[in-house]
């Protein structure tokens, strides 16, 4: 593994690392809010993966000259990327929002934004279900 | 945030040059970075600092949610419908060359335009449209609270 | 000169969501993504991605803040204490991540020219889009016209959250049922 090798894979390295930070944050965290801004974090860090992978060396934006005059000794990144992540923010954000729209409603109906709150909720309301419909089951809860 | 005169203020300011700019973005997205994504939030920005500051019924009566829902569908469509009229003209759904058959960049610049619109009206709309729907319900946390 | 202002950006990333995770306060998670991706629109400028730059300016700094910020008004202010550390996430994150990085040594250097990424689309787009559509930007030429399926479908997903948004809090169910109960 030389200095080249490492110097030319850091920047997928240190995508992975910001990726798996909003990962944890997603994963180990209670809290509906956060899990969501973890989970933009997990997102933007995507976004970044693929722009890098249309960074070319030494190039520019895509964008041409207004007068359409070209300088072919000009390299330009490659704008396919480019194309894709921005129609992914966007849906993003409108995805994000209806993330948020469920969390109200969440609290709407069970008064509180922790998980492991409303896990407790839940697995009550189960047992007076159980207790109530236990007979008509045939005794089974 | 009636006693705020400063924020009142500078965002009457500012509102107006903020849909200038978002309308720069728009109809400059050929030549320059922008284009209908970004116009639409920077569009739907100008409506929500209104109405941070001077309260959603006020915005509510610039630019009423009926509107607004309407604006969402019709930009959607808008775009769809710029395609079924290349298809009309006997060429493929969406290849603008059609529209000006003997000069097709000028079909290209055409299409590319008014699908842009297209996006720029349904962000713009859809932004605006979730932000009323977040507002318009009775918050847990006073403003004192924050 | 271009690496240096990378690992800068990145270092700051990093401490910026090393504080998202440690922070309690939602207020301040809220404002430290906003500053998230505000550094990632400068990173993406470094990357030449500057359409995609000012989209994650104002969507992400300015829309999704102010959404977050009302969601907050709506819900909490505060998270609870954490629970009792719990080694599993930790674990599953360190996998993940090792076997990602595992998978990114094959990959073609950064910024390689000769990338396959570069080989076949990219040079077509750039080469034929001034005689095909002839206009200056083309990453809006392929966004609106070379690809102009998938905006639309982009767009037709923008729409349906919206739908979504509105069918959960936006109070449109309620009205109906009001004048329901007014016509009876």
């Amino acid at each position: 593994m030389s200095m080249q090798f490492i110097l030319s894979h850091l920047n997928y390295w240190l995508f992975i690392i910001l990726m798996m930070i909003g990962f944890y944050i997603v994963v180990a965290r209670g809290n509906y809010i956060k899990k969501i801004v973890g989970l933009n974090v997990f997102q933007v860090s995507v976004f970044m993966f693929y722009i890098s992978i249309g960074k070319v060396e030494g190039g520019t934006a895509p964008i041409f000259p207004v007068d359409m005059d070209i300088d072919p000794n000009v390299v330009y990144s490659n704008p396919l990327p480019h194309v894709l992540i921005l129609t992914a923010i966007v849906v993003g954000i409108a995805t994000t929002s209806l993330g948020l729209a469920l969390i109200v409603r969440i609290r709407e109906e069970f008064g509180t934004i922790e998980e492991d709150e409303i896990l407790e909720i839940e697995s009550k309301l189960q047992q007076e279900e159980n207790s109530a419909e236990g007979p008509a089951m045939g005794g089974r809860a | 945030m009636r006693h705020h005169l400063l924020l009142r203020v500078i965002t009457k300011l500012l509102v107006g040059p903020i849909i200038l700019f978002a309308l720069y973005v728009q109809f400059h997205g050929d030549y320059s970075p922008g284009g209908g994504f970004q116009a639409g939030v920077i569009f739907a920005v100008a409506f929500i600092l209104f109405g941070i500051v001077f309260g959603l019924e006020k915005v509510k009566l610039v630019f009423p949610p009926w509107l607004v829902h309407k604006f969402a569908a019709i930009g959607v469509l808008l775009y769809a419908g710029t395609g079924i009229y290349s298809l009309m003209l006997g060429s493929q759904y969406l290849n603008y060359s059609a529209f000006t058959p003997d000069h097709p960049e000028h079909g290209q610049h055409w299409g590319i335009l008014v699908v842009e619109l297209g996006v720029g009206i349904t962000v713009a709309a859809v932004m605006v449209a979730i932000y009323y729907a977040f507002a318009a319900r009775p918050p847990v946390i006073s403003d004192e609270d924050w | 000169m271009e690496l240096f202002i990378n690992l800068t950006l990145f270092s700051m990333l990093v401490v910026t969501a090393l504080a998202i995770l440690r922070m309690r306060h939602l207020f301040a998670v809220v404002m430290l993504s906003s500053v998230f991706s505000l550094l990632c629109a400068l990173l993406f400028v470094t990357l030449d991605a500057v359409d995609v730059a000012f989209t994650e300016a104002a969507v992400g700094a300015g829309i999704s803040s102010v959404l977050m910020l009302g969601t907050m008004a709506l819900t909490a202010r505060h998270e609870k204490m954490p629970r009792e550390f719990s080694p599993i996430p930790l674990i599953v994150v360190v996998a993940t991540g090792a076997v990602l990085i595992y998978g990114t040594l094959d990959m073609p250097d950064f910024g390689s020219p000769d990338s396959p990424a570069q080989a076949h689309l990219a040079t077509q787009y750039l080469t034929q889009s001034p005689t095909d559509i002839g206009v200056p930007n083309v990453v809006t030429a392929i966004l609106a016209s070379y690809r102009g399926y998938d905006t639309l479908g982009e767009t037709v997903v923008v729409f349906t959250a919206c739908v979504g948004v509105l069918m959960l809090i936006g109070g449109l169910a309620r009205r109906r049922r009001k004048q329901g109960e007014e016509t009876k």
